[in-house]
């Protein structure tokens, strides 16, 4: 692992008094190119001001007004946020996206350690490398269609149901979808498909890098898989965990493509999450201003949860 | 260390389930596109006669030529002015360390957690009050924007790890600033912008949110956008809907099948450095 392929998220360890010492004399050498470096990070600071900062800037503003897009918006203070964090309609959204993280994050990341630590010593081979190219197909496709395939695959006919069916489960048989109690865990399903295939390999890249004689010195003490997975395979992987808990923790909260086509929300308000509700309210509904703070509560929802993830996974690095 | 057979054994199944969990909705998708339009079959179910025609006529109702000219020139507008910038901006942070490059980083690894619909309401007024709302510049604009934070992170990550060896020699023989960008870096760099390059290009033609709240016209969006237009207009015709999907996704296995190597190391470690 390069030491610089983490986001750092707080002061770099240069602030301590004896590393720096030659990253500062790096830095004196470079000094007379400060303008000039500038002039190089300008274009792509521009393009991500404008169009990135600029309209964050404008969703916090928005998410103080009133506002139907069209006419004048009028100054409401915070009480869209009120309405966000007090109205079910809302509320719900928040809450069915932390279901989802139980989807789409922590069952694709223990399934995926699994899988992993299993297939890990087979992956060189031949078989092993073909196989991790399939799972991975999921992660190229558009979630577009990964939302339209299984919309298919847990309908009333789909594949689900027949495959009960051919196991003797017929009667808990559905449209898995467009039902009330199991649309979310089905939407969910989804989730695990296309996120299972990339925890499983990225794990596994990160098992492979862990010293073989960890696992002979486990043997030797008699350790089985278990205690094998506990005292070696973890701490040693504790990086990738991180970084497939946060990937898929962002892909949880602010999904949308594959709830936009799988049930767009349904059935009532099963599968709403704040991305649906955030479009529905801001270019169906026209309420722009709620749409916003619920768009703002969304990206702090994000960084509540990610960060104490980052934080995990740095202390790894010391 | 040598595996043991039991080991062996177990991993193999495991893989084979984790394969079949993966492909069998493929499978499934295009059985159910060899059944006669407007037919509803069972999800898994070879039919009696193929329907070899629905491939076709999905082609032509989905108006596929267009829908692959349009991606392209997203990606096309996209992608190397994305390149450029994000390699400019990684070096000027990572190598050249300019003043106040830490917080520059910062702000652009902020970017890396934003959801798209932190931004997407401002950006639809936005592109309308800019009149490029239903044209592509509507998509290509803010994506390029969206992707500064990986690309930068992506790049600086390569520069930062150059050799400080490199660059002194350079600056002994009287290089200039734009010299040793251009004439020593940016060869050096060809590796990490190449992976960078199939990875945005990947996530342009996926992209979805944008192409749907700033694209009217499915002719005009991105891959992604057009099959959710799409599924929007034959949502009850499973056959033809399983035949545009296999159809629309055409140009992405392709692509996956000659480039697999490249494509699965370079999201790998793009999640793993982003």
């Amino acid at each position: 692992m390069k030491p610089d392929s983490q986001p750092p998220t707080g002061p770099a360890s240069s602030d301590r008094p004896i590393l720096p010492r030659r990253r500062v004399g790096r830095r004196r050498r470079l000094d007379g190119s400060g303008l000039a470096g500038w002039l190089f990070a300008a274009p792509a600071l521009i393009m991500y001001g404008l169009f990135v900062l600029q309209p964050l800037l404008l969703t916090i503003q928005y998410s103080f007004y009133n506002w139907d897009g069209v006419g004048p918006g009028e100054w409401v203070g915070f009480a869209n946020y009120v309405r966000v964090f007090t109205d079910p309609d809302l509320l719900g959204p928040i809450f069915n996206s932390f279901r989802l993280l139980i989807f789409f994050s922590v069952i694709p990341v223990t399934l995926g350690v699994v899988a992993a630590s299993l297939i890990h010593r087979i992956a060189s081979s031949r078989f092993g490398s073909a196989a991790t190219t399939v799972i991975f197909l999921p992660q190229v496709i558009p979630l577009v269609a990964s939302g339209i395939i299984w919309g298919w695959l847990l309908a009333r006919p789909g594949v689900v149901n027949q495959v009960l069916e051919a196991i003797g489960l017929e009667r808990i048989a559905r449209a898995w979808l467009g039902d009330f109690g199991t649309a979310l865990p089905a939407v969910g399903m989804i989730g695990i498909w296309v996120l299972l295939g990339f925890c499983t390999v990225l794990l596994q890249t990160g098992m492979a890098k862990i010293d073989p004689e960890l696992y002979e010195a486990a043997r030797l003490d008699g350790a089985g898989w278990w205690a094998e997975l506990r005292a070696v395979t973890l701490p040693g992987i504790r990086y990738e965990i991180g970084v497939c808990l946060t990937v898929t923790a962002i892909a949880a909260l602010a999904a949308f493509d594959i709830v936009y086509v799988s049930t767009g929300g349904g059935p009532g308000r099963a599968t709403t999450v704040p991305g649906i509700k955030i479009y529905i309210e801001a270019f169906l509904q026209r309420r722009v201003g709620l749409a916003s703070a619920l768009a703002v509560a969304l990206v702090f929802l994000v960084l509540a949860v990610i960060l104490p993830v980052q934080r995990l996974t740095r202390e790894d690095r010391t | 260390m040598i595996a043991t057979r039991s080991e062996k054994y177990v991993g193999h199944l495991f893989l084979l389930a984790l394969m079949v969990f993966t492909v069998l909705p493929f499978v499934s998708i295009f059985v159910t596109a060899l059944h006669p339009s407007g037919s509803l079959p069972s999800g898994l179910e070879w039919p009696d006669q193929p329907q070899w025609g629905n491939f076709l006529e999905a082609f032509r109702v989905a108006e596929m030529g267009e829908l692959v000219v349009s991606s392209s020139l997203i990606v096309l507008g996209v992608v190397p002015v994305s390149l450029v910038l994000a390699t400019m901006a990684g070096f000027a942070i990572g190598l050249l360390r300019i003043p106040g490059a830490r917080w520059l980083l910062l702000l652009f690894i902020f970017g890396l957690t934003l959801p798209f619909e932190g931004i997407v309401i401002p950006l639809y007024y936005l592109a309308r009050e800019i009149g490029i709302l239903n044209t592509r510049f509507a998509i290509v604009l803010p994506l390029i924007g969206l992707f500064m934070p990986f690309g930068v992170f992506w790049m600086r990550a390569h520069f930062a790890n150059m050799p400080v060896e490199v660059t002194e020699s350079a600056r002994v023989d009287g290089a200039s600033t734009w010299d040793l960008f251009r004439r020593i870096h940016l060869p050096l760099a060809r590796g990490p912008i190449a992976s960078l390059a199939i990875l945005l290009s990947i996530w342009t033609w996926n992209q979805f949110l944008l192409a749907l709240v700033l694209v009217e016209d499915p002719t005009q969006r991105t891959m992604a956008g057009a099959l959710g237009a799409f599924q929007g207009h034959y949502a009850t015709d499973i056959p033809l809907l399983c035949a545009g999907t296999i159809v629309i996704l055409l140009p992405t296995f392709l692509v996956f099948i000659v480039l697999q190597r490249q494509l699965v190391t370079a999201l790998l470690q793009g999640s793993v450095k982003g």
